[in-house]
C-alpha cells in the first residue's frame, strides 16, 4: 500500500500505462470521461469529454466523498464500501475503489449502462491495482535514498522566495 | 502526502487550515480566493449549511508558479470548526503537508482555541503525524476587534514551541498573505528534505 506520508511520486513510464489503461475503459465502456484520483484529491489520470468539467474540484470532491462513505462504513463495521453509483437525469457517475488506495470514476451517460460500466471497471480495476502495486515497489526500492526521486531536493531558498515574488 | 506527477510535470501540496469554530479559516480562503489572479486559483469549494457555516470542507486550489520545471500547486482546504464535527476534520487531515492553526484572538475564546489545538493534535498522532515535525504556523486572528489576549498570553497557550506565527484580520486581509507565503514556504523545504 502506498504510503500515506511520504510523497507519491508518478513517473511518465507509469503515467503512460495508467492511462492507456484508462484508455482502454473509456472505448469498452462507451463512457463519456473518466478520471483516476488519489484518496488524498489529487488527480493522476483523466481521458475522454473532460474539458467540460472541472478537474480540480471533481478530484477533491469525490476524495471527500469517498472518505466520508469510508468513515460511515467503519462505523458499521465495514472496511469500506469499494463501489458508489449515483444516477441523474442525464449523466451517471460510477465511482470504485482501486486496490484500496486510488479511485475510479467513470461518468456515462445512456449511450452506457450500469451493467457494463461495472463489468468493465471490474476488468481494468485488476490492470490498475498491479501498475499501482508496481509504483509502491519502487517507491519502497527507493527509501532510503529520497534526493533520487525528489527533483526538489536541489531547490534553494531563493527559488521558494521567487515563488512569491 | 505530496504528490509529484512527472508526466505532467507538477507537484500538488495539500494545506489545512485548522481553528476552533468562527475562527476565520473560511474567511482566510475566501480573502485569498478574492485577491488571487484567475489564471493562478481553481474554483473555490465551500460545502456549508445554510447559515454558512462549514459543514465537511472548503477547497481552494491554487498554483504558485515553476520551481525547477516543476508547477507548484497547493490545494487548501479548512475543516469544519465546531466541535461535533470531528469525524469530519479526522478525514481532511489525511494526507496533509502543512497546518495552519488559525486562532481566534478574542479573551472568551481562548478555551475555545486550546481544546481545538488539543484536538488538532490528538488527530493527527491517530493518523501517525506529530504536529511539530509537520510544517506548521499559527495565525492569530480578529486582531481588529477591542477585547483580545495580549500577544504574550496567546503565544504561551498556543505556540510553546515557536512556530512561525502572525497577526491577522483575515476580513480585511491583513496577515493573511503572510500566513499563506510561510506555510508554503515551510512545505517546499520540507520536500526539499525528503524526510517524510
Amino acid at each position: 500500500m502506498l504510503n500515506t506520508q511520504t510523497t507519491f511520486v508518478l513517473y511518465d513510464e507509469e503515467a503512460e500505462k495508467v492511462k492507456e489503461v484508462i484508455d482502454n475503459l473509456l472505448k469498452a465502456s462507451n463512457a463519456k470521461s473518466i478520471y483516476l484520483i488519489d484518496k488524498n484529491g489529487q488527480m493522476i489520470a483523466s481521458t475522454g469529454n473532460v474539458a467540460e468539467i472541472d478537474a480540480t474540484s471533481l478530484a477533491s470532491l469525490t476524495a471527500g466523498n469517498i472518505a466520508a462513505t469510508g468513515g460511515l462504513a467503519k462505523l458499521i463495521g465495514e472496511k469500506e464500501f469499494a463501489i458508489q453509483f449515483h444516477e441523474g437525469e442525464k449523466d451517471n457517475i460510477h465511482i470504485s475503489i482501486v486496490g484500496s488506495r486510488v479511485i475510479l470514476v467513470v461518468i456515462f451517460d445512456q449511450r452506457s449502462s450500469l451493467g457494463l460500466v461495472r463489468l468493465r471497471v471490474k476488468k481494468a480495476s485488476n490492470t490498475l491495482t498491479t501498475i499501482f502495486d508496481e509504483i509502491s515497489a519502487k517507491e519502497n526500492a527507493q527509501d532510503g535514498m529520497p534526493g533520487r526521486a525528489n527533483p526538489f531536493a536541489e531547490i534553494t531558498d531563493d527559488d521558494i522566495d521567487n515563488l512569491f515574488s | 502526502m505530496s504528490f509529484i506527477n512527472y508526466a505532467s510535470r507538477e507537484i500538488n501540496c495539500k494545506i489545512v487550515y485548522y481553528g476552533p469554530g468562527l475562527c476565520g479559516k473560511t474567511t482566510n480562503l475566501q480573502y485569498i480566493y478574492q485577491k488571487t489572479a484567475n489564471e493562478s486559483k481553481g474554483k473555490m469549494i465551500s460545502l456549508a449549511t445554510e447559515s454558512e457555516r462549514t459543514l465537511f470542507f472548503d477547497f481552494l486550489p491554487l498554483a504558485l508558479g515553476e520551481v525547477r520545471g516543476f508547477k507548484t500547486r497547493f490545494h487548501l482546504y479548512t475543516v469544519p470548526g465546531q466541535v461535533f464535527y470531528d469525524a469530519s476534520r479526522k478525514l481532511i487531515l489525511k494526507g496533509v503537508d502543512g497546518i495552519v492553526f488559525v486562532a481566534d484572538s478574542q479573551e472568551e475564546r481562548m478555551d475555545a482555541n486550546i481544546e481545538s489545538l488539543e484536538n488538532l493534535k490528538e488527530n493527527l498522532e491517530e493518523q501517525g503525524y506529530d504536529l511539530y515535525k509537520l510544517p506548521f504556523v499559527i495565525q492569530y486572528n480578529k486582531q481588529d476587534l477591542p477585547n483580545i489576549s495580549p500577544i504574550e498570553e496567546l503565544r504561551r497557550f498556543l505556540n510553546p514551541t515557536k512556530v512561525p506565527e502572525f497577526k491577522a484580520c483575515a476580513m480585511s486581509g491583513v496577515g493573511v498573505f503572510e500566513t499563506l507565503k510561510a506555510i508554503a514556504k515551510l512545505v517546499l523545504m520540507d520536500l526539499k528534505k525528503g524526510t517524510r
